[in-house]
């Protein structure tokens, strides 16, 4: 990985984020209804229509309002709100901290648990518990977040047996305890998907590799198995599964907008559809711009965390 | 065939589509009640002889509901993804082959597209369309082009530079003639192999838009639809969602695993 290749990388994602922008205005701009009418209400009259589009900008060209919204975006100012008349970037901004916990909880408990189970999957070819695993992924990535969701909700929030709270949030920093009572079963939700995913990739990278020439010359050459393992086959796998964990990361963002939707949890899934659902605007370009963004860095870094576990990559 | 059902997952799955395909295509004609009736005396009850699957909170029978509702969730999936996978392909082709400025154009166009996570673009487009069936139809295969675009140009460059390909180029066979009968039906396996597995995500965010409102409208027996109608009484009886929520696992599973015997089918390198 040279510095050059990086700095090629980061100006692909340049390129690729001014495309993001141009669709998302784009979007936001054919959507029906202008932000004029959303203001005033249905009732008002085509003059005040009128002059609250001078006063809004809405009458000058497209490539200007372009312009001028990437213009205070570069700037940190996405505009204001519609619906809530607060600046974008602070309800965006507390929605994304909001999320971001949800996400952090789900892909780490996530990694811990999958690589594992993916390892053993692999090791036990053929076992009972090759095939319990393998069922279980097969049935997590048939479960659209919805239906786990409500699943998970019948057995563990029933009104008969509440172990957890049915939706809600409460700030990590006022109770970090309720907090995470109130984390477990959103992040679950997201959870049980990704680990499907993932424990099946670690499974298949990693019984290839245990078959491969460089890991029988490991154990030709007396090697201990748990040395092979630890040494030779389970980082081999891992590049894999990195990549895997990044595309997750767009199903984890997709997954995001259902689940704090179910769950009442104050995040940007949650206030993008309420953004959708009452045009505001604003609200909608800086959610998308700034989905689209997490998700071409983690691209990127997966990359480099790949090209980290994989010499082949490394020196192409 | 004959080898994917020699594959246990294969044979699964084979056995599942079997199901949810007899559903789809006979599942309001076999259906005991009309989807949309009101047994009064009998609301949000479990199993019983006159209701194998239970009932909602009209009292109607959901596994009519669910029969009924088989055709437009099963083929919203098929429909879309045939819509997106022959669009992307269209695309992906064309950029393949023509290669230079307009691959490299294509290619930007579609990182871009790319950037989004899948459900996000498809919900910014369904609210451009507006919320109904044949919208957020629209709207996942509108989605899914941009992902089978790159994956049909990645499958064209790789028979290519095959010697079949070269063979025929040496032989001074026209360029037409050389896309046609040797790059496009060398290259369609992982396309077809990919499609079927998209069938299952169709039908799940299809499922997705019609529990958040914006696919399916009622009275439509949508089985997201349905969960999402059922969800405010699931406590009273839990038939009333876990019956089309797994009706939908089942469906999507079933395309998941055929997609992933048809893979091994024509890799042998992938199935030991």
């Amino acid at each position: 990985m040279s510095f050059a290749y990086l700095l090629r990388r980061l100006g692909a994602i340049v390129i690729v984020l001014a495309i993001v922008t141009l669709a998302v205005f784009g979007i936001t701009m054919v959507l029906p209804g202008n932000a004029a009418l959303m203001i005033l209400g249905e009732h008002a009259t085509p003059d005040s229509l009128a002059a609250m589009e001078r006063q809004l900008g809405l009458d000058r060209p497209m490539v200007s309002q372009y312009l001028d919204w990437v213009w205070g975006v570069l700037h940190g100012d996405f505009g204001m709100s519609l619906r809530m008349s607060l600046p974008v970037a602070q309800v965006v901004g507390d929605a994304a901290r909001n999320s971001a916990w949800l996400a952090l909880i789900a892909l780490t408990t996530v990694t811990a648990i999958a690589i594992p189970l993916g390892a053993i999957a692999a090791l036990r070819r053929g076992t009972i518990w090759d095939l319990v695993i393998g069922l279980f992924s097969y049935v997590g990535t048939a479960m659209p977040e919805f239906v786990t969701a409500t699943l998970l909700l019948i057995l563990l929030a029933s009104p008969e047996w509440p172990v957890f709270p049915a939706g809600g949030f409460v700030a990590p920093g006022q109770d970090f305890a309720r907090f995470l009572h109130h984390a477990i079963l959103p992040s679950a939700t997201l959870g049980l998907i990704l680990m499907a995913h993932i424990s099946r990739q670690v499974r298949s990278e990693m019984s290839e590799v245990l078959t491969s020439d460089y890991v029988r010359a490991a154990r030709l050459k007396g090697l201990r198995g748990r040395r092979v393992i630890w040494r030779h086959a389970l980082p081999n796998s891992l590049a894999p599964a990195v990549a895997v964990i990044s595309l997750d990361i767009g199903y984890l963002l997709g997954g995001i907008i259902v689940v704090e939707e179910i769950f009442a949890w104050p995040g940007l899934g949650r206030l993008l559809i309420y953004a959708l659902q009452n045009r505001d605007l604003p609200v909608i370009q800086a959610v998308t711009l700034l989905l689209a963004v997490v998700y071409a860095l983690s691209n990127l870094l997966s990359d480099i965390v790949i090209s980290w576990l994989d010499p082949r990559v490394r020196h192409a | 065939m004959r080898e994917i059902l020699r594959n246990p997952a294969g044979l699964v799955g084979s056995f599942l589509l079997f199901g949810v395909l007899v559903a789809a295509l006979f599942g309001p004609l076999i259906a005991p009640y009309d989807p949309q009736l009101f047994h009064v005396s009998a609301r949000l009850q479990g199993p019983s002889a006159a209701h194998w699957l239970g009932t909602d909170q009209y009292g109607r029978d959901l596994l009519s509901r669910l029969l009924n509702g088989a055709p437009s969730t099963v083929f919203f999936g098929l429909g879309a993804t045939a819509l997106g996978v022959g669009v992307g392909s269209i695309i992906g082709v064309i950029a393949g082959v023509a290669g230079g400025k307009l691959d490299s154009v294509i290619m930007r166009v579609l990182d871009g597209l790319l950037a989004m996570p899948e459900l996000l673009f498809t919900l910014l487009i369904v609210t451009f369309l507006g919320g109904g069936t044949t919208q957020a139809m629209l709207a996942v295969a509108i989605s899914f082009a941009p992902g089978m675009a790159r994956i049909a140009r990645s499958s064209v460059l790789s028979v290519r530079t095959r010697e079949y390909v070269l063979a025929a180029i040496a032989r001074g066979e026209s360029r037409a003639w050389i896309v046609g009968r040797e790059v496009l039906p060398n290259a369609l396996g992982p396309i077809i192999v990919e499609a079927t597995i998209r069938v299952s995500f169709a039908i799940m965010i299809g499922a997705t838009l019609g529990f958040l409102g914006l696919g399916a409208q009622p009275p439509s027996t949508e089985w997201g639809l349905m969960v999402a109608e059922a969800r405010q009484f699931m406590f009273r009886n839990p038939w009333c969602v876990i019956v089309p929520g797994v009706a939908i696992a089942i469906t999507a599973m079933g395309f998941n695993l055929f997609g992933d015997a048809l893979r091994d089918a024509f890799d042998p390198k992938r199935s030991r």
